[in-house]
């Protein structure tokens, strides 16, 4: 049977991208109009899962446990600085790329030691990366231009002349680079490109044995990785920090968007846009519960003790009984509704069908 | 010429000993490894639990010195009950990097617990052994070397005799080593795998409370203390991650490396390049000794 297939994606996947677009650039602007929400979560919210989405992919489809994202969203954010300080003529979008390849080059250097180690030992070696890029950023005057304040504004973004300074418009740039970056990356996941990846990842002997050549492959996840990250680093700086620190990319942020990833669910792209929302919204939540619920009875700070705890916990519960995370959850719930309904299924089921063959 | 010499060793012994810091944390980690071939990632958090709740109890309770210290002992051995009950015992088949995560985990519920606990201000600890040059060293040695560094370095020497000598001579110890090499063989020989975990796990909790003690007493009780403690990792590369000696040495390497280094080379880059250098040091290591100096040889099935 025939299928409207377009570039090997079903019908369905059209569908599903038709109404994301729809949401993320019809509704939300339409409804949404509190600056808060574009400023304080979608926003970051974008700029957190492309990260994620680059942690994804050394960690989730390579299986390599790299711990260093923060790192190159510095390198990113403050290329990205240099850059438009310095060669102007480059523009925002050009500026965005080639601070993202400057992620690239150090996700690569940082990347090598994952050909000679792997686990725990690997995660070292990325922490090396995470903090010598701090270190370098914060000791060399010329990465911040010479600014003795310690805290560089970030500059405007204008993209062919038209300046982006409100939340909304900020909010359209870091949709359109996550969108172009997540199709992307979606493409490559299920080509060849992401096939060699899953392929190490589940067994690297048995994948260099079929002829997948480790160096290659590793190296290029590292640098994809890493590209994906500078340029979320990029964004994060200029469209939701709209200021440049090096302590903004500690350790932490790092670790945030490693639990992001994990408790996304790894090895899928939904997954880090689920836990990049999940690690967001959930202090939010659990500020406005603080507040309304217990009137500010409980201090500031231990609530966000408790969030951590809780992080902490989940992390556990997920590993014990899910460890693909929240995006494999959605999964169940959604079959256990096809199973149901199972009349409403028959279309669905044809079209995967179509979709393997 | 004999004072540049001079200022070297001071140097060089004030790394080392500092050095024994980093090991004592590593000590934790090589005695959860052993035992359970498990990344305990929490180690660092485990440190920091421990001695804010040590510090705790004798600033918010007036509870003296020795009861505080062994209420925190007691309270690091209730964290390994719980932690081979809620953690280890359902990830029992998982594998490697399934239990280094949920370890993360770990880590991250002990700091927001201890948070919660004991508040997030730093606090300071008084172990009465003052960090300044002992004068009587001073004096005769010509060199400036911390009471609190000898005391360290004194500590971990008491300890890694006494862990080695466990680990030896004693069944425990003979249990122990069985169980890290191969869980299922020695519980079907009637070693009890439980009892073990929680031996290991207390062990390395009352471990992690000196290593804090040491920390917090020179750096103050805080958050930090967990970033130091992930400086624990690059000595375990170098060391090796099974090897009670590898710990130490390894330790004095850092140390004594991240203190030269930082001392004669730093100034030329603008300082503080402590914070990176064990990270490098254990890049080169991997690349050409990934076991480290003293770790079993890695050798992978396929």
């Amino acid at each position: 049977m025939m299928k409207p297939v377009f570039m090997t994606y079903t019908k369905k996947d059209l569908i599903n991208l038709a109404v994301c677009m729809v949401l993320s650039v019809l509704v939300i602007p339409t409804f949404i109009t509190t600056e808060y929400w574009y400023t304080s979560i979608l926003i970051p919210w974008l700029c957190l899962a492309l990260a994620t989405i680059g942690q994804q992919i050394v960690m989730g489809y390579t299986g390599q446990l790299a711990l260093g994202a923060a790192g190159f969203m510095a390198a990113g954010a403050f290329a990205m600085f240099n850059l438009i300080l310095r060669v102007p003529d480059l523009g925002f979008v050009g500026s965005l790329i080639v601070s993202g390849l400057i992620a690239a080059a150090f996700g690569i250097l940082f990347g090598l030691p994952s050909l000679k180690v792997r686990g725990i030992y690997l995660m070292v070696a990325t922490l090396a990366s995470q903090f010598f890029i701090i270190w370098m950023i914060d000791k060399f005057g010329w990465f911040k231009n010479y600014d003795s304040s310690g805290i560089i504004t970030a500059q405007d973004i204008v993209i062919l002349g038209k300046p982006f300074t409100t939340p909304l418009a900020m909010y359209f740039v870091c949709l359109a680079v996550t969108t172009v970056l997540t199709l992307l990356a979606m493409n490559m996941a299920r080509g060849s490109t992401g096939r060699n990846w899953m392929a190490v990842r589940d067994m690297d002997i048995a994948a260099e044995s079929m002829g997948v050549s480790l160096l290659r492959t590793k190296v290029q996840a590292f640098a994809i990785s890493a590209f994906y990250c500078g340029v979320a680093g990029a964004l994060f700086a200029f469209c939701y920090l709209k200021s440049l620190e090096p302590v903004a990319f500690d350790i932490k942020l790092s670790f945030k968007i490693l639990f992001m990833c994990i408790l996304g669910g790894l090895g899928t792209i939904n997954g880090a846009f689920i836990g990049a929302a999940f690690i967001l919204l959930f202090p939010v939540l659990l500020n406005a519960i603080g507040n309304n619920v217990f009137h500010g009875a409980i201090d500031a700070t231990i609530i966000s003790s408790i969030e951590q705890v809780i992080f902490g916990g989940l992390m556990i519960i997920f590993m014990i009984y899910e460890p693909l995370g929240m995006a494999k959850l959605w999964e169940n719930i959604k079959q256990k509704f096809k199973t149901k309904f199972p009349t409403m299924n028959v279309k669905n089921l044809t079209s995967s069908i179509g979709k393997k063959s | 010429m004999v004072e540049e010499l001079l200022f070297f060793m001071e140097v060089l012994v004030g790394g080392l000993l500092a050095g024994t810091m980093y090991s004592l944390v590593a000590l934790g980690f090589v005695l959860i490894f052993k035992a359970s071939a498990t990344f305990n990632f929490s180690q660092g958090a485990m440190v920091f639990f421990s001695v804010l709740a040590f510090v705790g109890f004798m600033q918010d309770f007036n509870i003296p010195f020795v009861l505080a210290f062994i209420l925190a002992a007691l309270l690091m051995v209730v964290v390994g009950l719980c932690t081979e009950r809620f953690v280890l015992r359902p990830l029992m088949n998982a594998s490697e990097d399934t239990v280094l995560m949920a370890t993360i985990g770990l880590g991250y519920v002990l700091e927001g617990l201890a948070q919660a606990a004991w508040g997030v201000e730093v606090r300071r600890l008084d172990l009465g052994i003052g960090d300044f040059p002992v004068p009587w060293i001073a004096d005769n040695l010509k060199l400036f070397i911390s009471a609190l560094d000898i005391t360290a370095g004194v500590v971990a020497a008491i300890m890694i005799i006494g862990l080695f000598l466990l680990f030896k001579y004693t069944k425990i110890g003979l249990g122990l080593r069985a169980v890290a090499d191969d869980a299922g063989a020695a519980s079907s020989i009637g070693i009890p795998l439980k009892h073990i975990m929680l031996l290991v796990w207390s062990a390395a909790g009352v471990v992690a409370l000196v290593a804090g003690c040491m920390w917090g007493a020179r750096a103050g009780v805080q958050f930090a203390l967990v970033d130091l403690a992930l400086k624990a990792l690059p000595v375990l590369i170098i060391g090796g991650f099974s090897s009670i000696p590898g710990a130490i040495i390894g330790g004095l390497i850092i140390g004594a490396v991240e203190k030269v280094l930082e001392v004669y080379i730093g100034p030329f880059f603008g300082g503080a390049i402590e914070g990176w250098a064990p990270y490098v040091l254990a890049i080169f290591f991997l690349l050409y000794r990934p076991e480290g100096l003293f770790g079993e040889k890695i050798i992978r099935r396929v």
